[in-house]
């Protein structure tokens, strides 16, 4: 057993995010007395905190490649403002105009990118600059308030996906289903991957470790079905399409020539040049690519508060910034995960709720928040060192 | 030579987690010496230095170092110093935007109740810069002079610290061989006219054998030798060699005869500007071609344009406002990228690995695949499997040390890394490889496997274009050899008629002046 041990204290860092998720979990479960975990908590848990995911995945990316995005906020505004005009002033269907939002968010990301990628001007600036000019867009173009939304485009963010299965007891099938489906699909990858590395004689964890793992995220993700199953609409829409874009993009930087080139370009930017990566393009694509993500974000955003807000999206960028950096994407760019920002964006997430259940003031929970941010990067870069001696 | 040593340091023994780096390590230094430490890469030589300079702290190792008649214990670098132990790094630690005077003093200002006084620090920084022979103004930003003069502020601002014991980690590694002899030519003078005394780290045996008076050999964390250079026996560098790599290396370049075949890369009147100053041509009208199974070497002294040659021939990857054409078999090709030069078959292996040609926090297999990922990828989505059959057959192949391609490219040596640049260009399966410095700063037992990499594409048809700063081993390796000097190509010279003087004219030749 003194190899497990030695095991994890080398990669603490890797597991350290989980149990810091656990943790602030197990913590809050506490303090709010078993609320924070009630089954209609944990999906509003989720269809509150799909935003932050949402745009740490593109922020991932930007940050991977040595970037920085502020500007996500105020697109996200912008875009909604768009979104509901069309809808609610040209009586665009509503599929029209989520498509709409998704071509709005990649045209700003390309007006970015262009300048970052092409015109060589630093990202921080670029969208800093960002920040202010679509903040200001949002407002003239919306307002305050534009509401009125059709139904169906305030289910995304609000509805649930229908009980067409019937319930067993109180426990909504669908969502078992689904449940089922995904730990059965996680079993079999985590299994393909280990099967490849042992085939190629590739280090792989004990395997006492890899099963306990695998039990361990079952019975996580199965408690997690169980509450949701039991919540007052099963699976939230929010929570598939969360789930299918952390798909999309895992496989994305992991398996695709464009993942690898971003994490080239972070990790050395001249010998990317000089290995042929089209850093240009490269980095013109992950900013349309945030921009876009901007985009779904913004639907979610207006979905939710069922109308488009000019101030909607205050502080986003900071949120997802947050989540990457507590997720372990490193400061200097080159290394950095998709489920680690995820991850952190639980953090916050959970963090938010926690702290509202138990009525603390707003203010403080800013602070808070920034106290986690600090001690997170903190702890990350004197484990780093520890290591590196 | 006075019979008690100055520095002494016995039973030096260190311990990593998991490794000895050395055990029971042995060094004498007496005063006004230059005592050479040399051993293959990891065997132990950083370490020793690093324990004698504080780096590793009293109580991190086992055994004794007395300095000056009294036992030591440093607790961090500023405590040797104190004593008067100066450490020159491999890596020069200068600031680049501050002037050479400032970097001198940097940390230890002439100042009075934290104002500078910049009389002082200029004067007496002139006065440093005539010690060392250095000729530059002392408000000279570092950035504006060269690697060679940035050694000699190095060697000024230990100078100014009052040092009794100068240790220099590799002095000449970044260095062409005129400004390596100028500084070799100052460690002498240092030493006789100063009575300095001197630890000098150094894989170029012939640099040993020019200035050291003693030899200490390191293999494996332990002391093998301490030579007498001035004793009966003469030292001769074979001898160092067979003690440093435990066996006799009978030659030092693998016995090589190339089948050459037609031509493959032609670069015609190539000339290429500074990037910032530009009206300063650093290639000037450049010419030459490279045959299918041939070596070819190109010399030069630094700041030659060498290496601005071959990068701006790889997609513009330098300079600006370039001019001229590139053939590949005989047709004219577009290298304006450097995408397009790979896929016209070109590839180049930079001198700086560490910063231009590795990302270091990536595994090795990453790297490998790095610039051919399209060979291994369908529609965008890259196939691992493949990628772990390619980097594992590159491993076995160039005998990359190291248990896995998922360790970092960061923590392999040198050498091995070297090794995984090539393999990431060999894989793009090039027709001509631009090897720049291809064994600068690896130990003689990798330098040996890279010559017969190199000897392998020969065989395999492909050109190969060898830019050295080491003429022994352009001599030994190439089947012909271009000299340039101040951007432009001085001529050419067959294996069988070139040595190393006749190239060293070429290398020296200056402009014709023009007539008008």
């Amino acid at each position: 057993m003194n190899s497990v041990a030695q095991y994890l204290s080398k990669n603490a860092r890797e597991y350290g995010i989980w149990i810091a998720l656990v943790l602030i979990v197990i913590l809050f479960q506490i303090l709010t007395s078993g609320l924070l975990l009630i089954p209609n908590n944990v999906a509003s848990l989720i269809q509150q905190n799909a935003y932050v995911m949402i745009l740490a995945m593109g922020m991932v990316m930007v940050i991977v490649a040595g970037h920085i995005d502020l500007s996500v906020g105020s697109i996200v505004a912008f875009v909604g403002g768009i979104t509901a005009i069309m809808m609610d002033s040209w009586g665009v269907p509503w599929y029209l105009a989520v498509l709409g939002a998704l071509v709005a968010g990649a045209v700003i990301g390309s007006w970015q990118g262009f300048w970052v990628a092409y015109v060589g001007i630093p990202a921080f600036i670029v969208t800093l600059a960002g920040m202010l000019i679509f903040r200001g867009l949002a407002i003239v173009i919306v307002g305050t308030t534009v509401a009125g939304l059709p139904r169906p485009f305030v289910n995304i963010s609000n509805g649930s996906l229908p009980n067409a299965l019937g319930f067993v007891g109180n426990l909504d099938v669908v969502t078992l289903v689904i449940g089922a489906l995904g730990v059965a699909a996680l079993v079999w990858a985590q299994l393909r991957t280990r099967r490849a590395a042992v085939k190629h004689d590739i280090a792989v964890d004990p395997a006492g470790l890899f099963w306990g793992k695998i039990v361990l995220i079952a019975v996580f993700a199965g408690y997690m079905t169980f509450l949701l199953a039991n919540s007052a609409g099963g699976t939230p829409i929010v929570l598939v399409l969360v789930g299918v874009l952390i798909i999309a993009y895992t496989f994305l930087l992991n398996r695709t020539v464009f993942g690898r080139h971003i994490y080239a370009i972070g990790g050395n930017l001249t010998a990317a040049i000089l290995s042929g990566v089209n850093t240009r393009r490269t980095n013109f694509m992950i900013f349309v690519n945030i921009g876009m993500l901007a985009g779904v974000a913004a639907i979610v955003t207006t979905s939710r508060a069922g109308a488009a807000v000019a101030a909607a999206g205050g502080n986003y960028e900071l949120d997802a910034i947050a989540a990457c950096f507590i997720g372990g994407t490193a400061v200097t760019g080159g290394i950095g995960k998709i489920s680690g920002a995820m991850i952190g964006a639980l953090i916050m997430g959970v963090l938010n709720m926690g702290l509202s259940i138990m009525a603390v003031d707003a203010a403080w929970q800013q602070s808070i928040k920034g106290l986690v941010l600090l001690l997170a990067v903190a702890l990350d870069l004197i484990g780093k060192r520890r290591t590196g001696r | 030579m006075s019979s008690t040593p100055i520095l002494t340091m016995v039973d030096i023994t260190k311990e990593f987690p998991g490794v000895k780096a050395l055990s029971e390590v042995n060094l004498t230094v007496y005063p006004g010496e230059i005592h050479a430490i040399c051993g293959e890469n990891g065997a132990g030589k950083s370490t020793l230095m690093k324990v004698l300079s504080g780096v590793y702290p009293v109580g991190t190792y086992e055994g004794e170092i007395h300095f000056n008649g009294e036992p030591c214990q440093f607790r961090n670098i500023r405590d040797s110093e104190h004593k008067g132990i100066a450490i020159i790094h491999q890596e020069l630690a200068l600031s680049p935007y501050l002037s050479i005077a400032e970097n001198i003093f940097l940390g230890n200002e002439r100042a009075s109740r934290g104002v500078i006084d910049w009389n002082a620090t200029n004067a007496e920084a002139a006065k440093l810069l005539r010690m060392v022979g250095l000729d530059s103004d002392p408000a000279t930003r570092i950035v504006d002079i060269g690697v060679g003069r940035q050694q000699l502020v190095e060697i000024a601002k230990a100078l100014s610290k009052d040092v009794k014991l100068l240790i220099l980690d590799e002095p000449t590694a970044a260095l062409n061989d005129e400004d390596s002899a100028n500084l070799l030519a100052l460690m002498r003078r240092l030493r006789d006219e100063q009575g300095m005394t001197m630890i000098m780290i150094s894989h170029k045996l012939n640099e040993i054998a020019a200035v050291s008076d003693s030899v200490t050999v390191i293999r494996d964390g332990q002391t093998i030798k301490t030579l007498d250079m001035h004793g009966e026996e003469p030292v001769t560098e074979d001898v160092i060699i067979s003690l440093m790599v435990g066996r006799s290396l009978d030659n030092r370049y693998p016995v090589h005869t190339s089948t050459i075949g037609s031509e493959v890369l032609r670069v015609e009147n190539w000339t290429v500007h500074h990037p910032i100053q530009n009206e300063r041509k650093v290639v000037d009208d450049a010419s030459l071609a490279v045959r299918a199974g041939e070596v070819v070497g190109l010399a030069g002294l630094m700041g030659a344009g060498r290496t601005e040659l071959a990068m701006s021939v790889f997609g513009r990857a330098y300079g600006a406002n370039v001019s001229g054409k590139v053939f590949m078999h005989g047709k004219e090709v577009d290298t304006s990228s450097v995408g397009k030069a790979i896929a016209a078959g070109i590839a180049y292996a930079t001198e700086d690995r560490k910063r231009y040609g590795l990302n270091l926090i990536q595994p090795i297999k990453t790297n490998i695949v790095a610039s051919a990922l399209g060979k291994l990828s369908s529609r965008g989505v890259v196939d691992r499997n493949e990628e772990i059959r390619v980097a594992e057959g590159y491993r076995r192949e160039m005998r990359i040390k190291s248990p896995s391609i998922d360790i970092l490219s960061g923590q392999l040596s040198g050498g091995n890394q070297q090794k995984v640049v090539l393999s990431k260009w060999i894989y793009t399966d090039p027709d001509v490889l631009i090897l720049d410095e291809p064994t600068r700063g690896i130990d003689v037992g990798a330098k040996y496997e890279i010559y017969q990499i190199i000897n392998t594409l020969s065989d395999a048809g492909k050109g190969v274009l060898v830019i050295s700063s080491e003429l022994p081993e352009l001599l030994g390796i190439c089947d012909r050899i271009y000299t340039m000097s101040q951007g432009r190509i001085t001529g050419f010279l067959d294996r069988a008629e070139a040595d190393q003087e006749k190239l060293m004219v070429l290398m020296t030749k200056e402009r014709e002046r023009a007539a008008s």
